[in-house]
């Protein structure tokens, strides 16, 4: 690499191309109206919507968050608009404020569902991806269980992919024995990629009140201590797998994410790192082709999977 | 919203686990009383939503209670050193739709928000009633800078050590309009004592500026973040019932 050659930060991720690999992962970012003016949304690689289901939900009761020795932990719920005001009115005020790839993602209660909320999405023309959500820790019904059964992983990737014809990534629990189980079955599927992980399922009890921080009892867990989990995750589906993957967990700065590209993974999401730092994303896309320039890596994808 | 470094120009104890942080900066965003800010504490993963008591263009006061790790460590920084935090967050208190003789209720660690309404309701010349809650005695705090506003000033203990003895809900039987900060059996109380009334919410809260959905309770309009479109809501919509 020549000494004046700026690094290439962009990635081509199962058909999209991302002028850099870095996107806010779903729940942390809303629709992007909360970051707006806070900086120029267009420097992102892409935007992962907040999670839409068919129905408008509140979501679980209060307290729905408690922090952690590093990291966080959320019980939400899945709090949306649903989809029709979703599809109505968030979606066209994200398209206001951002040019860039937006990839929405969804969750369903049944297969049927995910495949209805999918097929929505056929007309809305910038939309370039759907990210689904298998893996919710805070829902009683469906959420994770879908993503923790290979056979129901499978059911749901075909279901969508039948209805849509946008890449569709399936988002997945850490939340299993053997994650590469569950990769397979949505890539036998015909899964365009894998966002991987979602939150651990985890839990925190106040010594004084002898009750659990959060209202839910189990929430998930996110943040720096969940990095080097993903990071092994990302790795042992990398192995497994030939579909791209999106590698998420605890990621904040820009050799996070030449580890997690090192790892095996194409794009990264940010998420509890944006909570935190709502400028988070911005400072790591700004620092990312300094330190790729510093450790001699002139392209991400020479680096991707080297372990 | 904006990401402020300020310096510590005092930290200190004013009552038992009460502290009060005052904070030197170039510009300050607050724009209404009961808005907060997001305080970064040095090895703590989140921010912590603490409310703003008093603001001017080059300094703001934080009054917070030590209530576990973070606030611990705050109340641990000393002068000179610098603090980062997201300020200017929340809607603070519509003081134009205050009426004349509001009575202004403060509990425990909801007081400090209060001190910067009644400064802004006298600058706009308008009279209030001042009612504080404490404890007991020992945990008083603030009450002499409330009086520096107005003499219009009632305090109540719960165990009768200092004012009068009882809860703020105690010191009056029905007003018109009440502005209140305290937890939440104190503004559930107050909610009936009022005809009118604003009422600032506290959470747990993951972001502190709309992201996460941490924060949220439900309205007669639909599910409302208490960091974003709060902290401080109109009674009539709260579900209360429901929090």
């Amino acid at each position: 690499m020549g000494e004046n050659l700026v690094p290439d930060t962009s990635v081509e991720l199962a058909g999209l191309l991302l002028r850099n690999p870095v996107m806010p992962s779903s729940g942390t970012f809303g629709y992007g109206l909360e970051y707006k003016d806070l900086y120029e949304l267009d420097t992102l690689g892409a935007v992962v919507t907040k999670s839409v289901t068919r129905e408008p939900r509140y979501g679980n009761p209060l307290p729905r968050i408690a922090e952690c020795d590093s990291g966080m932990m959320n019980s939400i719920g899945l709090q949306n608009p649903g989809i029709d005001h979703a599809l109505e009115i968030d979606f066209p005020a994200l398209r206001q404020v951002y040019d860039g790839p937006i990839i929405a993602n969804i969750s369903g209660f049944s297969v049927g569902e995910f495949a209805e909320l999918a097929a929505r999405f056929e007309k809305v023309n910038y939309v370039s991806a759907l990210e689904v959500n298998i893996s919710c820790p805070n829902v009683h019904e469906g959420g994770a269980t879908f993503g923790q059964d290979p056979v129901l992983a499978k059911e749901i990737t075909q279901a969508v992919k039948e209805v849509s014809t946008k890449p569709v990534f399936m988002k997945l629990t850490p939340n299993v024995t053997d994650i590469t189980e569950i990769a397979l079955a949505c890539e036998a599927g015909g899964a365009d990629g894998i966002s991987m992980i979602n939150n651990f399922k985890a839990m925190r009890i106040d010594v004084r009140t002898r009750k659990t921080i959060t209202a839910e009892k189990y929430a998930g867990l996110s943040g720096p201590a969940i990095r080097p989990i993903a990071q092994r995750m990302v790795n042992e589906v990398y192995h497994a797998v030939r579909i791209p993957i999106i590698g998420i967990g605890g990621i904040r700065t820009a050799d996070d994410v030449l580890e997690m590209v090192m790892a095996g993974a194409t794009a990264i999401q940010m998420g509890s790192a944006n909570l935190r730092d709502p400028w988070a994303c911005k400072k790591v896309i700004k620092a990312l082709p300094h330190r790729m320039h510093e450790l001699g890596i002139s392209d991400l994808d020479e680096i991707r999977g080297v372990v | 919203m904006q990401d402020i470094v300020s310096r510590i120009l005092e930290n200190k104890k004013i009552a038992e686990g009460v502290y009060k942080m005052t904070l030197e900066t170039e510009f300050c965003q607050f724009e209404a009383p009961g808005q907060f800010a997001m305080v970064e504490v040095p090895g703590r993963f989140l921010r912590r939503p603490i409310s703003v008591s008093e603001y001017d263009s080059g300094r703001y006061t934080l009054v917070y209670k030590v209530v576990g790790k973070g606030t611990l460590d705050m109340s641990r920084m000393a002068a000179s050193e610098e603090v980062d935090a997201l300020t200017g967050l929340g809607n603070g208190y519509d003081v134009s739709a205050i009426p004349d003789g509001a009575v202004i209720v403060g509990g425990g660690i909801g007081i400090p928000p209060m001190l910067g309404l009644v400064k802004q309701l006298v600058m706009a010349g308008k009279s209030c009633w001042v009612v504080l809650g404490f404890n007991r005695a020992e945990e008083m705090f603030m009450v002499d800078d409330f009086r520096m506003f107005t003499n219009d000033l009632t305090i109540m203990t719960a165990d009768g050590s200092r004012g009068r003895k009882g809860f703020v809900t105690d010191a009056f039987d029905h007003v018109p309009y009440i502005c209140a900060c305290g937890p939440l059996p104190m503004l559930k109380a107050l909610r009936d004592k009022c005809d009118g009334g604003q009422f600032s919410l506290e959470a747990r809260m993951g972001c502190g500026f709309g992201a996460c959905m941490g924060c949220s309770i439900e309205t007669t309009e639909g599910p409302r973040r208490i960091c974003k479109e709060g902290p401080v809501f109109d009674k009539e919509v709260v579900l209360w019932e429901r929090i």
